[in-house]
């Protein structure tokens, strides 16, 4: 079983951090993993995306093409990928940033107002975490115990107030 | 009194260099100075290219040849990967000046902790007398047979007034080697550059304004004269800056 | 052993300073940058040394003075910063003097991009500077053995007195995958096992030379002459490659570093629709693994060379095959990265062609 997501938004919406979280959980699982991001100008104020591979077996292509899941946090990601996602795949989408309705019925879409929720519950910059909270529920990858020791190794040690934070994004995520 | 002899730290190679050229003169002095030190089984010479290409042959020292420019880079990397060791580059104005000024100055900008004996002849002697950075205005070369015109090939680098404008630098020195007077303070210049080196007190340089009778079209005797009434008022002798810098 | 999540340049300058590299000079350059990061923090608390360079060429030539005297040392840089390290790759070749380089690959010529690429497999493996001499070329294909490889680069180095490149791309040196390393210690080396280098000759020997400068022809031509022996001795003693369902494949994709990965995942869709396709994969590009190509292909009817680039290695490939099957190509460049779908599409083809 192979599980291949895209995050995709802008830079500085924690686009590359919520993919390392996702592939620092699927090591912890013993699953093969591979976390690749999209680099250059490009990063700086523009589109950044990650691809994450988990998998029972050894990653061919690290390079995914047309995901299982795909994580938009804005119009343009959404716009760029949803047709790329597989059949019977998921679209898990910021629906506070994308307006734009999912138009395909062949796979599961959830719009998640994220950033709101984030604000809202005094989460700022958490948008992220809460899409990885649903995507953990959506696919099983890894359970809400398992993630608390991953944060731990993530975060830097004068951060560590932010594991908390992060903790109960997740929550919330998986909540929905 | 004290017997005239060759100087430990140079092999018995005879030197190639052409009659009246000052390399002889400065080779020796660098060896005298690791001699006096006590230094040779501890040291690494750099080569340039140019006429002193083959000096790896002269000196009885551990030597390096480098590629053209690069010595006080290759220099660099010898003195990093052995900082307890003593390391010289001995280049010409072409090496040093031109092709390697990039290196010559971030090396002397980092306080690389490294002596370079620099030969001002201006000229690129080993090809045969082309135009180099320190050629004298109004000076005939193969490329400015009309004589330099810094109006079209610019203007020469006085290499030591620029360095020691540079932090890192702990000696600038111009020194030449004319006469005996000046050959014993060009040997005192090295001695001090070696010295700031052994306290690891940062980037030496001495300059040594030298000749080429073969390239000048000038005998040796002419050449020294050349030298002091043409060289020495455009790149006056003395230190330019003096210090260690850690 | 405990598995890390590292990208694949950071990866590769922990394998150096583990394989017992001690200094690293280097020049900042999109996408391998990570590699001197890294270094810029590791190296002072090992005792080991990072500079960082006024350019590619002052950095190959700290490398060369380094090297030169006994210690390990390494560069690393990406395709532009390559070229101008050309310059003091031929000399460390015309001194017989070991290191490793390190080449993240980006689109090119000139300027180019910084997306992944492989288009400098020619100046690799044919010409990376002037003169006579090769190097030794490692294509590495995931974060571990950008790791795994590493050592092995930096000891036959060592052992064949060549500079060895490791050739990677900005896919291999940007992505994160776990891996592990054969063990936590530093070996150690030491220029007593260089009897050769130049590092003060303590009074115990007579002085060491580094040099290239050979001005009689007949001598440097020894010397030459010599030097390729040498590289016959390492063609016999170094030659790696990967195979994948070759045994029975009839349609051979040839593919290294990065690329072969998405190769593989073409060749197992081309096998779930019963086409029996394989893979060999090139983990050293010099020597170029001919006999194991040869064998990958023993009972292929048609071969097909996949690469980002407009076909460099595919040269060798023929080569090694003689012209006794049709060898086919495919490749995207500029830092394009060719898709699996795109790479099965090239493989149903020959199938069809071969059906015909």
């Amino acid at each position: 079983m192979t599980t291949e997501t895209i995050f995709a938004g802008f830079g500085g919406q924690g686009i590359l951090f919520a993919g390392k979280l996702l592939a620092y959980l699927g090591m912890n699982e013993d699953k093969q993993v591979s976390w690749l991001p999209s680099y250059g100008p490009e990063m700086r104020g523009g589109t950044a995306n990650c691809c994450v591979c988990v998998s029972d077996k050894p990653i061919g292509s690290p390079y995914v093409t047309d995901p299982d899941v795909l994580v938009a946090m804005n119009g343009p990601s959404f716009d760029k990928f949803i047709e790329s996602v597989k059949p019977g795949g998921i679209a898990i989408i910021d629906s506070t940033l994308v307006t734009k309705e999912c138009a395909r019925t062949d796979i599961r879409s959830f719009r998640i107002p994220s950033t709101e929720l984030a604000a809202e519950n005094g989460l700022p910059g958490m948008a992220n975490i809460i899409l990885v909270g649903k995507l953990l529920k959506e696919t099983g990858i890894a359970v809400i115990d398992a993630v608390r020791p991953v944060l731990e190794k993530l975060i830097p040690p004068k951060k560590a107030n932010l594991i908390e934070a992060n903790m109960k994004a997740l929550a919330l995520g998986m909540a929905l | 009194m004290p017997e005239f002899r060759k100087p430990k730290s140079l092999t018995d190679v005879p030197f190639h260099y052409c009659p009246g050229c000052t390399h002889g003169i400065v080779h020796r002095l660098v060896a005298e100075v690791i001699d006096e030190m006590g230094i040779e089984n501890e040291t690494i010479g750099i080569c340039p290219v140019g006429c002193s290409v083959m000096a790896y042959d002269y000196f009885t020292c551990d030597m390096i040849e480098a590629a053209h420019g690069r010595a006080p880079a290759v220099a660099t990397g010898v003195k990093r990967g052995n900082p307890d060791k003593f390391v010289f580059t001995y280049q010409g104005d072409g090496d040093l000046a031109a092709i390697g000024t990039a290196e010559t100055v971030h090396a002397a900008a980092r306080g690389e902790n490294i002596t370079v004996i620099f030969i001002n002849n201006t000229t690129y002697g080993m090809t045969g007398g082309q135009m180099a950075p320190t050629t004298l205005p109004g000076q005939v070369t193969q490329t400015t047979p009309y004589g330099r015109n810094p109006n079209v090939e610019g203007f020469p680098v006085r290499v030591c007034e620029m360095l020691a404008t540079l932090s890192g630098v702990a000696l600038a020195e111009r020194v030449t080697v004319t006469d005996p007077a000046n050959i014993r303070k060009a040997k005192a210049a090295i001695r001090k550059g070696f010295e700031f080196q052994k306290n690891k007190q940062g980037f030496s340089i001495i300059e040594v304004l030298s000749t080429c009778p073969t390239n000048w079209g000038l005998s040796p005797v002419e050449a020294m004269k050349w030298l002091k009434e043409n060289m020495v008022p455009y790149y006056p002798l003395g230190v330019f800056k003096e210090g260690a810098i850690r | 052993m405990e598995r890390n999540l590292m990208k694949g340049n950071e990866a590769l300058a922990e394998a150096a300073i583990r394989s017992g590299c001690k200094c690293f000079f280097g020049y900042p350059i999109t996408p391998q940058t990570e590699i001197s990061a890294y270094m810029a923090k590791r190296m002072p608390k090992i005792g080991g040394v990072f500079l960082q360079a006024e350019s590619e060429i002052a950095a190959i030539n700290m490398v060369y003075g380094c090297a030169a005297s006994g210690v390990r040392c390494m560069t690393s840089s990406s395709s532009p910063g390559i070229s101008l390290k050309s310059e003091g790759v031929s000399y460390m070749a015309g001194a017989d003097l070991p290191c490793v380089i390190v080449n993240v690959m980006r689109g090119g010529p000139g300027l180019g991009g910084i997306q992944p690429s492989q288009s400098d497999y020619w100046q690799a493996t044919r010409a990376l500077g002037h003169g006579d001499f090769q190097i030794l070329v490692f294509a590495p294909s995931s974060v571990q053995e950008m790791a795994d490889l590493m050592s092995l680069a930096f000891d036959s180095a060592d052992k064949y007195r060549m500079p060895a490149m490791i050739l990677a791309d900005g896919l291999l040196g940007q992505m994160m995958e776990p891996v592990t390393f054969a063990s936590d210690e530093i070996h150690e080396h030491t220029a007593a096992e260089k009897p050769w280098a130049a590092c003060g000759h303590g009074g115990k020997r007579p002085h060491n030379i580094i040099n290239s400068l050979y001005l009689q022809a007949e001598e440097l031509e020894r010397l030459v002459v010599e030097r390729f022996q040498r590289y016959e001795t390492v063609k016999g003693e170094l030659h790696m490659a990967e195979q994948y369902l070759t045994e029975d494949a009839e349609i051979v994709v040839t593919a290294y570093g990065s690329v072969a990965r998405l190769a593989k995942a073409a060749v197992d869709s081309a096998r779930a629709q019963g086409i029996k396709a394989g893979l060999v994969r090139p983990v050293t590009l010099w020597p170029f693994p001919e006999q194991e190509v040869r064998d990958a292909c023993r009972n292929a009817k048609r071969v097909l060379c996949v690469e980002m680039s407009m076909g460099q290695m595919i040269e060798d490939v023929k080569l090694a095959l003689g012209c006794r099957l049709p060898v086919e190509f495919f490749g995207r460049t500029g830092g394009v990265i060719p898709k699996p779908s795109e790479i099965l599409e090239q493989i149903k083809a020959l199938n069809a062609k071969e059906a015909e």
